[in-house]
């Protein structure tokens, strides 16, 4: 992931009405921008905003059924921060952990 | 069975070639998803999905649908158990695209049981985000230690 990808992944992320966006994605996959639009307090075309702003930066997929666009969540760039900016540190934490463990142990 | 879909995208710096042989020759499949899909790769063919574990334990099973080489791979995914009850059988199709300078691979993953769908949407994530850092890197992520 370059700098630049991880960037845009973070600004999309930056706001809360992306964020809900997400969350109602990942709660049912596959929406259209109507159902999408239901019950959200959001004009059509802000949601229409919205969802291009996470689709250039991958969080989520699109794929036409007939002529409706459907969205999908796609938690893989999420996946790539994960592993580069979490994982790493869990790691060292884990690794603490388990040395200190050892070191009771062999008392 | 849900009629709910999963559509994973990774974009890769790559070459789409570069990406099928990652997903068809044990050798690089195993470095960067610990497993190897083992097939002759031809439409109506069996495949499997065996872990690199020393035992090589076959952990999936199923039917090639469509093997169009550094395009679209669409195979039949099912557990070993439920090997011969096809009803219990999901399906998956992996798409190779060039766009721009990269190669966009897309993950269709449909007709999931329960069981199945927590397997897969904690799976693919991984293991495209170690595919694309195998590929970019030369090093897999080291996600499943």
């Amino acid at each position: 992931m370059t700098t630049k990808d991880i960037d845009t992944v973070f600004k999309a992320l930056a706001d809360p009405s992306r964020r809900e966006l997400l969350d109602r994605l990942h709660a049912k996959n596959g929406q259209s921008l109507s159902d999408l639009c239901a019950g959200l307090d959001m004009t059509r075309q802000s949601v229409t905003q919205h969802l291009g702003v996470l689709e250039d930066a991958n969080l989520i997929s699109v794929q036409w059924q007939g002529r409706e666009k459907l969205h999908y969540f796609n938690p893989v760039p999420i996946h790539d921060i994960y592993e580069r900016w979490i994982r790493k540190f869990e790691e060292e934490r884990l690794a603490a952990l388990h040395n200190f463990k050892r070191k009771l142990e062999r008392r | 069975m849900s009629n709910e879909k999963f559509v994973y995208v990774t974009y890769i710096a790559t070459t789409p070639q570069k990406v099928w042989d990652a997903l068809i020759k044990g050798e690089l499949t195993r470095q960067y998803w610990k497993h190897e899909n083992i097939s002759d790769w031809k439409a109506g063919s069996k495949w499997q999905h065996v872990a690199d574990d020393g035992k090589r334990t076959v952990k999936l099973v199923g039917e090639v649908l469509e093997s169009v080489p550094n395009r679209r791979l669409a195979m039949t995914w099912g557990e070993v158990a439920a090997a011969v009850d096809k009803s219990k059988h999901s399906r998956v199709a992996i798409d190779i695209e060039t766009v721009g300078d990269m190669v966009r691979v897309t993950v269709t993953h449909e007709e999931l049981t329960p069981e199945m769908r927590q397997k897969i949407s904690q799976g693919w994530p991984r293991v495209l985000s170690s595919l694309k850092s195998f590929l970019e890197t030369g090093r897999p992520l080291n996600t499943w230690s």
